[in-house]
C-alpha cells in the first residue's frame, strides 16, 4: 500500500460516513454539518488528484458560501427535528431497492468500462491553475459569461421570492 | 497511483446515498442538501475523468456545476422560506396541494 492509496481510502471512508450521517441524522443542522464533512473530504480528494484550484473553490464556495446559506436558513426558519408523517408506502418499499439498484448499475458500468479508464492512472502531474484559467477564459469564455448572468438572475429571483409581499397588505 | 475506477465507484456510492436521502427524508431542507450531495458526487466523477484523459475541460465544468449549485441554493432556499411562511411546515408531505 502506497501513501496516496491510504490517503484516498481515509478520505473516501470519511466522505461515505458523512453521507450516511447526512441520511441518519434527525436534525437538519446535523445533516448540514455532515454535508460539510463530505465536502471537505471531497476537496482532499481533488487535492490528491492534483486539482488544486477546484479543491480551493470546493472549500470556499461549497463548504463556505453555500453551506453558510443552508445553516443560515435552518436557523432563520428554526427548523427542528423532522416530524414523522405517514410514510409514503411506495418510497418505503421501492425506494431503498431502487436506490441500491441505481448505485449498483453505476458501479457496474464503471467497473466494466473500457480499458482506457481502468488502466490509465493519474499522470501525477498537477493540473496547473494557469492552464485551467486559460481554458476557462479562452475556450469557455461565453459559458463563463452566461454563468455570471445566471448568478444575477438567481440573486434577483431569491430577493423577489424572499421579500414580504406588499400587495397583500391592502387587499 | 490510485486507479481511476476507485474515484468513480466512490462517486457512484455518494450519488446513491444522495438518492437514498432524497427519497427517505421528509424535511425539505435535508432533501435540498441531498441534491447538493449528488452534485458533489458528479463533480468527483468530472475531476476523475479530467485526470484520465489529461484534459482540463472537466475541471472547468466542475466550476460551472459549482456556480449553478450556488444559484440553485439561493433560489431554492428562497422557495423554502416561502413554503415555511405559507404552510408553517417544512415537511414535504404537507406540501402536496397547489392551493393553500
Amino acid at each position: 500500500m502506497n501513501v496516496p492509496l491510504i490517503v484516498f481510502f481515509a478520505l473516501a471512508v470519511i466522505a461515505v460516513l458523512g453521507a450516511i450521517s447526512l441520511i441518519l441524522q434527525k436534525h437538519p443542522i446535523h445533516s448540514a454539518l455532515s454535508l460539510i464533512v463530505v465536502m471537505v473530504a471531497l476537496a482532499g480528494l481533488y487535492l490528491l488528484m492534483g486539482a488544486e484550484f477546484v479543491a480551493a473553490v470546493q472549500i470556499i464556495v461549497y463548504g463556505g458560501a453555500i453551506m453558510v446559506l443552508f445553516v443560515f436558513v435552518i436557523m432563520l426558519l428554526n427548523a427542528g427535528t423532522e416530524e414523522r408523517t405517514n410514510f409514503s408506502s411506495l418510497a418505503k418499499f421501492a425506494g431503498l431497492p431502487l436506490a441500491v439498484a441505481l448505485m449498483g448499475c453505476l458501479a457496474a458500468a464503471v467497473y466494466s468500462s473500457n480499458e482506457q479508464v481502468q488502466t490509465v492512472a493519474q499522470s501525477g502531474a498537477p493540473a496547473p491553475t494557469k492552464a485551467l484559467s486559460a481554458q476557462l477564459f479562452q475556450e469557455f469564455v461565453y459559458p463563463f459569461e452566461l454563468t455570471s448572468f445566471l448568478i444575477l438572475v438567481a440573486i434577483v429571483g431569491a430577493m423577489v421570492l424572499a421579500q414580504r409581499d406588499r400587495k397583500e397588505s391592502h387587499l | 497511483m490510485i486507479p481511476t475506477n476507485y474515484y468513480l465507484i466512490l462517486s457512484a456510492i455518494l450519488f446513491g446515498l444522495g438518492v437514498v436521502a432524497f427519497i427517505f427524508r421528509r424535511n425539505i431542507i435535508t432533501i435540498f442538501m441531498s441534491i447538493e450531495l449528488m452534485l458533489n458526487a458528479v463533480n468527483l466523477a468530472f475531476v476523475a475523468f479530467s485526470q484520465v484523459w489529461n484534459h482540463l475541460s472537466g475541471q472547468v465544468f466542475v466550476l460551472f456545476v459549482i456556480v449553478v449549485a450556488a444559484a440553485e441554493a439561493a433560489v431554492g432556499l428562497g422557495i423554502i422560506i416561502l413554503i415555511q411562511r405559507n404552510r408553517q411546515s417544512l415537511n414535504v408531505e404537507r406540501v402536496d396541494q397547489l392551493k393553500l
